[in-house]
């Protein structure tokens, strides 16, 4: 190495003043010049500076890599060396799962009641909206777990059976005018039917090769959607798609109304209620069939198909059944989620189904930790619910989200929850497998 | 003298493999014989693995016939079988060279995966699992059980729950070998089993080989390296060399065939001697 003989500090100070360089030279041209229309000049084009802005991202980097430089880098005894302390100690996890687990889902079941006592009906619409949104977005992360955190498939165009489930429900609505409760199941059906169509072709590629059909796939129905104006009303959407009934009861004001019927004050608010206990039961059903799966046949081949398809082959298990199972049931949570979406906002359009959308939830899958399902509810939270409450610090939104993804990916590669909970044990105490061991799937 | 010729449990007959122009495998043919331990060996690049890839339908063959005949008279040509189905349906099981566990499953999951179609089956393809009916619980049960046994007959049963990945060497090729076991098959087909173990290990292998062979009524299919395993368990012994079958035989037959030597050796006949107490054969 150049210079073993410099001091800690001469060394350290050559390699920030090296990197200060280097931002000079990259900030000087992005940053440093910014070409501007001038205002009242006939539209002519100005070159601003803005020298100050470019010194100080120079010393920041300057000082930065100085103090790195002294205090880890090239330090003897570097300060990183206690932060080891300060990461959670294997197994302590499932301590606070017991307690969290049994605590959130009252929580969730309590909130509305909460919400209503201490904002008042029209105070907590707004919450409870945004508790409807992350519960959503709890059942989308739970359906895609399915696929990507169990059989480690890589999906990103989960968006796809979002969309086909809400469309299903709109256009039978729209053209046979069925309620609800006659659609989900079908949207779920017509998803899962979906899902295996793209499946079949699909599901002999692996890795890269998958993300990107399926991505392709996640597209393909989009731009259906977009273009089939006669049938599905291109851009323009659907709008007037029924609202879901309490058996048989509407919400709507008037003698045959759900208020009425209780003999209570007509409220917009309960149908609000009623959206979120339904979201929360159908997300609780989603997380109840994937727990009991994974403790089934089935569920153990998709583990076991992630960690090595080859051997799966060699143990007789059909492994394009498997993964056609796992796709399918992915792809059907997908779509009852989808017609709860329609039926909750009442008017949907191809906008809604975009790839950014896959790109959340599969974000949510992975911060969360693959294959865990409180992973999940933790980073729809943080993700879906944290970002909605700092709306108001749009601008920053991405910053922080692209900060929190670059920490997560850091402290925690493997997500928030990464053991692997064994789906069977002799002894009672089941002990966490370590995400060191657990493979990722190969897609 | 060859008992293995009446009634095999695997005929392999002009089993041809080629990849291009290279021809992995020549018109080969051997028996496995029923209730047999049967050692494939021959220098490394012989073909060996491609046999075993073909018998177990991981390689299409180009030319041949591999007529399995299980012991209630069912028979199957694994040729025309896709892999999955060969294990499922024709009972054959198999263990790879560089071992392929589950390793963030733990043992008890690695085992229970191995027993996929019976419980697929008891748990009414997950419909009637789902809701927790009785007849996959009984199933399960007695999957666990199975489980057990195995496990106990491997020494392994006091880490069930931990990770396979955390196992030592001798331990995963143990339960690799287990785990083909708990598919219940009729043929067992193990990719070099002994590899890096230490001689007390290798003595635990022959040991539970020679279980698996007599309590349970497995023929056992082996290409091996060490010819102290293979000298002292195989009922019969086959050796290749550049894809074709060199010799065929009892291991005294085998060992005194100078063709082995000289493959194996590579020296002239009247320095075979010297050379063979050298190394110990």
């Amino acid at each position: 190495m150049m210079a073993q003989n410099d001091s800690l500090f001469t060394a350290s100070l050559k390699d920030a003043a090296a990197g200060g360089l280097i931002a000079l030279a990259l900030f000087g041209i992005t940053l440093g010049m910014r070409a501007d229309v001038a205002a009242g000049l006939g539209g002519q084009m100005v070159i601003d500076y803005r020298w100050g802005a470019v010194a100080i991202i120079v010393a920041i980097v300057f000082f930065g890599r100085l103090a790195l430089n002294l205090f880890v880098w090239k330090s003897d005894k570097p300060v990183t060396q206690y932060f080891s302390t300060l990461k959670p100690k294997p197994g302590a996890g499932s301590k606070v799962g017991a307690f969290a687990k049994p605590a959130l889902l009252v929580l969730a079941v309590a909130l509305p009641f909460l919400l209503m006592s201490y904002y008042g009906a029209s105070g907590s619409r707004r919450f409870l909206d945004l508790a409807i949104l992350v519960t959503t977005y709890v059942m989308l992360g739970w359906g895609l777990n399915i696929v990507v955190g169990l059989a480690g498939l890589l999906d990103l165009g989960y968006v796809a059976f979002y969309a086909v489930g809400a469309y299903s429900y709109a256009l039978l609505a729209h053209y046979f005018g069925f309620s609800f409760w006659i659609c989900l199941p079908l949207a779920g059906i017509l998803a899962a039917f979906w899902g295996i169509t793209l499946g079949f072709p699909v599901l002999r590629l692996r890795g890269d090769y998958l993300a990107i059909v399926t991505l392709a796939f996640g597209e393909i129905i989009r731009v259906v959607l977009l273009n089939w104006y006669n049938f599905t009303g291109g851009p323009d959407g659907i709008s007037g798609i029924p609202r879901p009934s309490f058996f048989g009861l509407e919400f709507e004001r008037g003698e045959n109304g759900f208020a009425a019927f209780f003999g209570l004050d007509y409220s917009s608010i309960h149908r609000i209620i009623f959206l979120y206990y339904l979201i929360l039961i159908m997300a609780l059903a989603t997380n109840f069939v994937t727990m009991r799966l994974r403790r089934l046949p089935v569920g153990r081949a998709w583990e076991a198909l992630r960690e090595d398809e080859i051997a799966c082959r060699s143990l007789g298990i059909n492994t394009t059944n498997t993964k056609l199972t796992a796709f399918a049931l992915g792809a059907m949570f997908g779509g009852f989620a989808g017609s709860f979406f329609a039926t909750r906002q009442g008017f949907i359009s191809p906008e809604s189904f975009t790839f950014i959308e896959s790109a959340v939830i599969l974000a949510i899958v992975v911060l969360g930790g693959l294959g865990s399902q409180i992973g999940v509810v933790i980073a729809a939270l943080v993700m879906i619910g944290g970002f909605e409450l700092i709306r108001e610090f749009e601008e920053y939104r991405m910053l922080v989200f692209g900060l929190l993804m670059v920490v997560i990916m850091v402290w925690k590669p493997r997500g928030l929850i990464s053991t692997r909970t064994p789906s069977i044990a002799l002894s009672g105490k089941a002990r966490g497998i370590s995400a060191d061991l657990v493979q990722e799937g190969h897609g | 003298m060859t008992p293995w010729n009446d009634n095999p449990v695997l005929k392999v007959e002009h089993l041809t493999m080629r990849f291009g122009g290279l021809v992995a495998i020549n018109d080969l043919s051997f028996n496995v014989g029923r209730g047999d331990i049967t050692a494939l060996i021959g220098p490394n690049g012989a073909g060996k693995t491609t046999v075993f890839n073909c018998i177990t339908g991981f390689y299409k063959p180009t030319e041949g016939r591999l007529v399995m005949k299980q012991k209630k008279g069912d028979s199957f040509l694994l040729e025309r079988m896709p892999d999955f189905k060969i294990s499922a349906r024709a009972k054959v099981a198999r263990t790879f060279q560089n071992i392929r566990l589950f390793g963030g499953m733990t043992l008890l999951e690695n085992l229970m995966v191995a027993q996929h179609n019976p419980l697929m089956l008891a748990s009414g393809m997950s419909v009637a699992g789902i809701f927790g009916l009785a007849g996959y619980r009984q199933a399960e049960t007695e999957a666990i059980d199975r489980a057990k046994y195995w496990l106990n007959r491997i020494g392994l049963i006091a880490r069930a729950d931990d990770p396979a990945a955390d196992l030592p060497y001798g331990d995963q090729r143990r339960l690799e070998i287990a785990r083909a076991m708990c598919t219940g098959p009729e043929i067992l087909c193990l990719d070099e089993p002994a590899a890096g173990l230490n001689p007390k290990e290798s003595a635990e292998l022959n040991a539970l080989l020679r279980f698996i062979r007599d309590e349970h009524d497995t023929s056992v299919l082996l290409i091996e390296h060490d010819m102290s395993v293979v000298m002292e368990i195989s009922d019969h012994v086959v050796v290749l060399d550049y894809g074709e079958k060199i010799s065929d035989g009892t291991p005294e037959e085998v060992r005194n065939d100078p063709a082995v030597i000289a493959a194996y050796l590579g020296v002239a006949d009247e320095e075979v001697e010297v050379v063979e107490e050298e190394v110990g054969l």
